[in-house]
């Protein structure tokens, strides 16, 4: 089975790897670690989620990968490059919709990372954004504003602007929190038909459990405060259907027991 | 309070389920809105109506004081307007004022630029700006005309010099607040794509924080405009070739109230085209449609 293939992690198709990492951050007051030597690997076309409770360092985890900090510690290599500057070979998709830019319309906004990293033309920018537009159905939206949109378009905008690029990996933090429920289940189901469609690598910062399970292949399971990697589970048997299976939630649950059983062991040693 | 289960529960109703009722005796769902309310919705519709009624007092009241050396009326201005107009006084006066002022808006403009630049890229030009603006800024630019007078003599160059410092803090204040404002996610997508230096700052921030400097841009303009209008009717008195400011002087000490007003007419009539033609028209291709602005 292909899974058991994927957990196998000394593969040759590594795309990712994130090494030791340890990251800190300063607030006028603290100085915060945000995560503590964790590592894993992300192999090609995979579903990667990081889970974890808020205060986990997850975010600052994705921040560090998408070269916006660098790690205290050991150290992040995409196809063995190390990663120390932003790049479009990184595409960062955010949970605020505000990562639109509000002069550009839709199909602007779709166009000009394309142009502005100089990957593409401008006439095969412009043939891309379309069709990408038009896969996330957005095509009578194409010259339309972004503050004309609703929170699920303007998302759908955000991922059709980095998948249009092909970057090696799509980073997403959190994209769908903001969204109300009912969005934010289409929008999974989006993003999974277009993984059907492209086999994208993505990189999915979460902290709902069952988004996680819906939406990963493999999921990282992070400790809080500071966060080390509490465990790695294959979720790539699950899909939307499955929602409801006593499987499911066998997994639902035993990942709450691996975020919340650990708390107090957590707090002694942490601090 | 003996028995709440009786007096408050909710009584069990049963559940129904039916077609929508017939919406159709409604009309169009989306039906234009009728003349007058679309004349009564238009911004200079109503303001036009403003103006005229204003007007209206104003010649009720001079007509009833009877005194053109005091108040002059709408109608004996507006003829002196017409004429200083026709005549082309006024239009050199304009001209004249509108060099000076064009020549001291733009290097302030230029000025305020740099200084913002360098006070985004490094942590002690923002101090500077900071400081500076903090001290400067509350100087009435009128005050410095003296100095200005001492270092350039009568002429243009005070009045460019004056115009600038008028107009340079109150941009280079705004559009440092703007750059501060990006939003952070914004900021990072930028970044992202590989934008760096001179090309993230034309491409992401001038754009985003573009309602900030806008603001700038018509507070500096609104200053430098009043500024060169008071500095000139300062100079007024020994400058030969004037602009509108020495008009006005030029007019009172001859006491000619209708020109006085007359005067004063061009410097609102000037200030509001520029306001609601130059500045609307880039509001409205810019911030209003990218929804940035209401």
């Amino acid at each position: 089975m292909t899974e058991l293939a994927q957990t196998d992690a000394g593969g040759g198709s590594d795309l990712l790897t994130v090494d030791n990492v340890t990251l800190q951050y300063k607030t006028p007051q603290h100085l915060v670690t945000a995560t503590y030597k964790v590592g894993f690997t992300v192999q090609e076309s995979e579903r990667y989620v990081i889970l974890g409770p808020s205060g986990c360092g997850k975010s600052t985890l994705l921040k560090a990968v998408g070269g916006f900090m660098a790690p205290v510690t050991g150290g992040i290599t995409i196809r063995g490059r190390a990663v120390s500057a932003p790049g479009p070979d990184r595409m960062m998709v955010f949970q605020e919709f505000e990562q639109l830019m509000p002069w550009k319309t839709v199909l602007q906004n779709v166009e000009f990372p394309m142009r502005a990293t100089k990957k593409f033309g401008r006439a095969e920018s412009r043939a891309r954004a379309i069709a990408m537009i038009d896969r996330v159905r957005l095509g009578k939206f194409r010259d339309v504003y972004p503050h004309m949109l609703s929170g699920g378009m303007k998302m759908r905008v955000a991922l059709a602007r980095a998948m249009a690029l092909e970057p090696s990996i799509l980073l997403m933090d959190e994209p769908f929190a903001a969204l109300d429920a009912l969005t934010r289940r289409e929008m999974q189901q989006e993003l999974l038909g277009l993984w059907e469609q492209f086999r994208f690598t993505v990189l999915f910062v979460t902290h709902s459990i069952e988004e996680a399970i819906i939406l990963g292949s493999r999921i990282l399971v992070l400790s809080p405060h500071p966060g080390r990697v509490r465990a790695e589970l294959d979720a790539s048997r699950f899909r939307f259907d499955e929602v409801d299976s006593p499987e499911f939630s066998a997994l639902s649950k035993r990942i709450h027991g691996l975020l919340f059983e650990g708390k107090l062991e957590a707090g002694s040693r942490g601090a | 309070m003996t028995s709440p289960v009786d007096t408050q529960a909710p009584q069990a109703r049963p559940e129904f389920e039916r077609d929508p009722v017939d919406a159709s005796d409604i009309g169009d769902v989306e039906r234009p809105l009728s003349f007058s309310e679309r004349l009564t919705g238009n911004d200079a519709v109503r303001r036009l109506a403003i103006l005229l009624v204003l007007g209206l007092i104003w010649e009720l009241y001079a007509r009833w004081i009877d005194n053109p050396l005091i108040l002059p009326t709408l109608g004996s201005t507006l003829t002196t307007f017409f004429h200083d107009l026709m005549s082309g006084v006024l239009i050199d006066r304009i001209a004249t004022s509108l060099r000076s002022l064009m020549l001291g808006y733009f290097a302030g403009l230029i000025l305020a630029g740099l200084l913002t630049t360098v006070a985004v890229s490094t942590r002690i030009g923002s101090d500077v700006l900071s400081t500076l603006t903090a001290m400067f800024n509350p100087v009435p630019a009128i005050a410095l005309l003296p100095l200005a007078l001492i270092w350039f003599g009568l002429g243009a160059p005070s009045l460019v010099f004056v115009i600038v410092h008028s107009v340079l803090w109150a941009v280079a204040l705004n559009t440092l607040t703007g750059f501060r404002s990006v939003p952070e996610t914004l900021r990072m997508s930028g970044r992202n794509y590989g934008l760096h230096g001179i090309r993230y700052v034309a491409l992401i921030l001038i754009p985003a924080a573009f309602p900030s400097i806008l603001a700038g841009l018509k507070i500096g303009w609104a200053f430098a405009w009043r500024t060169l209008i008071a500095a000139e009717l300062v100079f007024g008195v020994s400058s030969r070739s004037g602009g509108l400011g020495w008009y006005i002087f030029e007019a009172r000490s001859e006491l000619e109230t209708d020109r006085v007003f007359a005067g004063l007419l061009a410097v609102i009539l000037f200030g509001l085209i520029v306001e609601a033609v130059i500045f609307r028209f880039i509001e409205r291709q810019t911030v209003q449609r990218w929804g940035m602005q209401r």
